[in-house]
């Protein structure tokens, strides 16, 4: 059995890991260093959970920047099939290549033209073909695992396991270069315990106060320190209450952002009411944080 | 360090973790535990939270298994065994504290009281891991007392009732407004702050108590009795207050799965008819090759679903999970239908338009809704007549019928030729029972009897819920 091609690590210890993700722009915790560590050491997908906007996607584009590799993405949808994530023989331009040799009538027999139209020329390579076949470093980011169809992880378990591709009228594909895969997932769907397995898994949660506030710093770096420890602060208090949907990372920066635009030096009742929809989406949501937080 | 003093080595170390995260309910493969095995040859192991989250990171499939885990490797890592002497090397600033440790006396109310000023110091400043060092000097202080019969001699309570943290909190609350006015928004913060505090140093608490309850009386028999269910093992018949909130939070995924999954059955086989003319159309542009066919979007089958709840006392729990359901569902499609019923019957629908709060619409459901009509005791004879003799055409031949409910009918008529129709006139009909099924049938149940009829299934926590969504 082919082994799948191994390669040397791109991270040389966890204190690695956090230092260059954080110079790309991505602060990680102790856990996500720890286990984007394994991933790479292992030679392991990476199976990143929770909910939205808590920087799952951020996680696979800071990871290819610092390690120099470009990111090659496959969104999944429900009835993504194999010829949107593997291959596809470009059958309009077989079929022009047929006619074509039929019009000019040069007397190419079957079996040239056979031969012909099932080379690289009518090769459409989709996301998952192009990043084993790439020779430079990659990370291959499946985003949204869940979205696509039972079948899809079926596909998956081969590619990611041995890195390669059969297609039949060429032959085996084998990577050359083993990239490295971030797999997401909003858990709307249990994903196949065969799938997991094969993972290291990497639960997300809302970031500790500390934390976020130092994110919200460092991509809103116009922005008082005062006034993050504030919003980071009422952003907590919003999480801790039953909300349909809890406000994530992504809406803390879009907070810090509006507050800088709007040129708010401090963030008090009145604030906070106008500004409210920048960070709960949900009319029922919105009517309740204001009743809790005692806004009115 | 800690591992090399078991028998077996790290490795027979590893294996009693990895068994216990197994019994935990937490199922773990043997290719997770040689993976676990590899993990140890990667990690600092001097590096006590990479060992932590590298461990995870293999032996975990879900977020919420995250909490099971942590307790499991506080008792199976736990961090060095003398806490004491950590502590004289780390801290300078308070070494009277040190020498009462050291000496341990116990019931001294003066160490107590001074304890409880540093306490409020420190939940004052929130330093979570001072916090934590803290915790553990308190307990090896305060928490130990003569061992009871069962040979245990730690105990949080101790610890808690001489500390009495929550006592601090209005003092605390002073110190984090700051001078603010009371009443408003920094209030609400605040709160939640203190609240957070208080809660991150009672769990210290527990770990540490607990950590020296498994150096008396062995981890494994600790670590049965500190791991709680997965909230979607949690039985919906002895669901606490506190778990209610658990369930909650697990409801809307579950209801999005099922929506996905309705949804997604809609859509299957999305490809109708051949739409000829279309597609001979398009060829055109291929010279006249149909290279793309075109076809007639299938006809969207709407699915529709009657929900009849049970709503009386015994099932309390139960019905609050399934009524928070059936909203999420509203959410998702407008042809979902909701009955009450104790002894008599009432559409509730109109309680769970899109948005309303959950909670309050079952508030509202027990004052408002006419779903008793005699002494509030169920009744599911007269409760099934009344919804087929004011509701006669609300099942049809495109409806889903989900019952719910324990099938104890006090001993009356249980109605069963009207469910028997109900069930015919339906597309589909299940029924949830959400009491074990061992039981079913006994005392004034008439669960089996009712199974005759209907396609019944025991549904007690979230895990069987999800699993019967997935086979609908």
């Amino acid at each position: 059995m082919p082994r799948p091609p191994t390669q040397l690590p791109q991270f040389s210890s966890v204190s690695d890991v956090a230092k260059r993700l954080s110079a790309a722009g991505y602060l990680p915790d102790k856990q996500i260093a720890t286990t984007v560590f394994l991933a790479d050491r292992l030679g392991k997908p990476l199976l990143v959970e929770g909910p939205a906007g808590t920087g799952k996607t951020e996680l696979a584009k800071a990871l290819a920047a610092a390690t120099d590799a470009e990111l090659i993405r496959l969104q999944c949808y429900e009835g993504l099939d194999e010829a949107r994530a593997l291959y596809e023989w470009n059958y309009k331009k077989q079929l022009l290549r047929i006619q074509a040799s039929q019009a000019s009538g040069d007397g190419a027999d079957w079996e040239t033209v056979h031969d012909d139209i099932f080379g690289e020329e009518f090769l459409l390579s989709r996301p998952l073909l192009t990043a084993i076949r790439r020779t430079e470093p990659t990370v291959l980011l499946i985003d949204e695992t869940d979205k696509a169809d039972v079948e899809v992880e079926g596909l998956l378990l081969e590619v990611l396991s041995d890195f390669q591709v059969t297609i039949p009228e060429l032959g085996t594909i084998v990577a050359t270069r083993r990239p490295m895969v971030v797999l997401t997932s909003n858990a709307t769907r249990e994903l196949s315990e065969a799938l997991k397995r094969r993972c290291l898994f990497l639960g997300l949660e809302y970031p500790s106060a500390e934390r976020e506030r130092e994110i919200v710093l460092s991509r809103v770096p116009d922005l008082a320190p005062g006034l993050a420890e504030q919003l980071v602060r009422v952003i907590r208090t919003l999480r801790a209450l039953e909300l349909k949907k809890s406000p994530s990372i992504s809406e803390t920066l879009d907070w810090a952002q509006t507050l800088l635009e709007l040129g708010l030096d401090t963030l008090d009742e009145s604030t906070i009411g106008d500004t409210l929809g920048v960070v709960l989406k949900h009319a029922s949501d919105q009517e309740r944080a204001a009743a809790e937080l005692r806004l009115n | 360090m800690v591992a090399a003093a078991a028998p077996g080595g790290l490795a027979g170390h590893l294996d009693g973790f990895v068994r216990a995260v197994r019994e935990a309910g937490i199922p773990v493969g043997i290719s997770q535990a040689v993976d676990a095995a590899e993990i140890l040859t990667v990690v600092e192991l001097l590096d006590r939270e990479q060992l932590r989250h590298g461990l995870a990171a293999v032996l975990l499939q879900r977020g919420n298994q995250r909490q099971i885990y942590d307790t499991l490797f506080d008792l199976w890592w736990p961090l060095g065994d003398r806490p004491q002497f950590v502590e004289v090397t780390d801290e300078d600033d308070d070494g009277d504290g040190e020498a009462m440790t050291l000496e341990a006396p116990e019931g001294d109310l003066d160490p107590a009281a001074r304890m409880r000023e540093e306490l409020a110091r420190l939940l004052a400043e929130g330093d979570e891991e001072e916090l934590a060092r803290f915790a553990r000097r308190a307990v090896g202080l305060l928490g130990q007392t003569s061992p009871s019969p069962s040979g245990q001699s730690w105990f949080s309570y101790r610890v808690m009732r001489a500390l009495s943290p929550d006592t601090l909190t209005s003092q605390l609350l002073e110190g984090l407004l700051n001078g603010e006015a009371h009443g408003g928004l920094a209030e609400q913060v605040a709160r939640g702050e203190v609240r957070e505090r208080l809660r991150s140093f009672k769990d210290a608490v527990d770990t540490e108590v607990r950590r020296r309850q498994a150096d008396e009386r062995g981890r494994e028999r600790i670590a049965k009795s500190a791991v709680k269910p997965l909230a979607d093992q949690i039985d919906f018949l002895r669901a606490q207050q506190g778990d209610l909130a658990e369930l909650r939070r697990m409801v809307a995924p579950l209801a999005r799965r099922l929506a996905v999954r309705l949804s997604a059955r809609r859509r299957h086989g999305r490809e109708g008819r051949l739409d000829f003319r279309k597609t001979v159309r398009a060829s055109l542009a291929t010279g006249g090759v149909p290279v793309v066919t075109h076809h007639r979007p299938r006809k969207i089958h709407k699915p529709e679903l009657v929900v009849l709840c049970d709503i009386s006392g015994s099932v309390a729990g139960f019905s609050h999970f399934t009524l928070m359901l059936t909203q999420a569902l509203r959410e998702h499609f407008s042809g979902v239908r909701a009955f009450a019923f104790v002894d008599s019957t009432d559409e509730v629908t109109r309680f769970f338009s899109p948005g309303a709060d959950v909670a309050d619409a079952i508030r509202r459901i027990g004052r408002e809704a006419d779903v008793v009509a005699y002494e509030g005791h169920s009744d599911y004879g007269n409760a099934l007549e009344v919804f087929a003799d004011r509701w006669p055409t609300v099942v049809g031949p495109k409806t889903s019928l989900m019952v719910l409910g324990d099938g104890r009918t006090n001993y009356r008529p249980p109605g069963l030729p009207v469910l028997a129709d109900l069930v015919r006139r339906s597309r589909s009909a299940h029924w949830l029972n959400p009491e074990p099924r061992r039981v079913w049938g006994s005392g004034d149940s008439a669960a089996l009897k009712y199974a005759e009829v209907v396609d019944m299934v025991e549904c007690r926590n979230a895990a069987q819920l999800a699993d019967f969504v997935t086979t609908l």
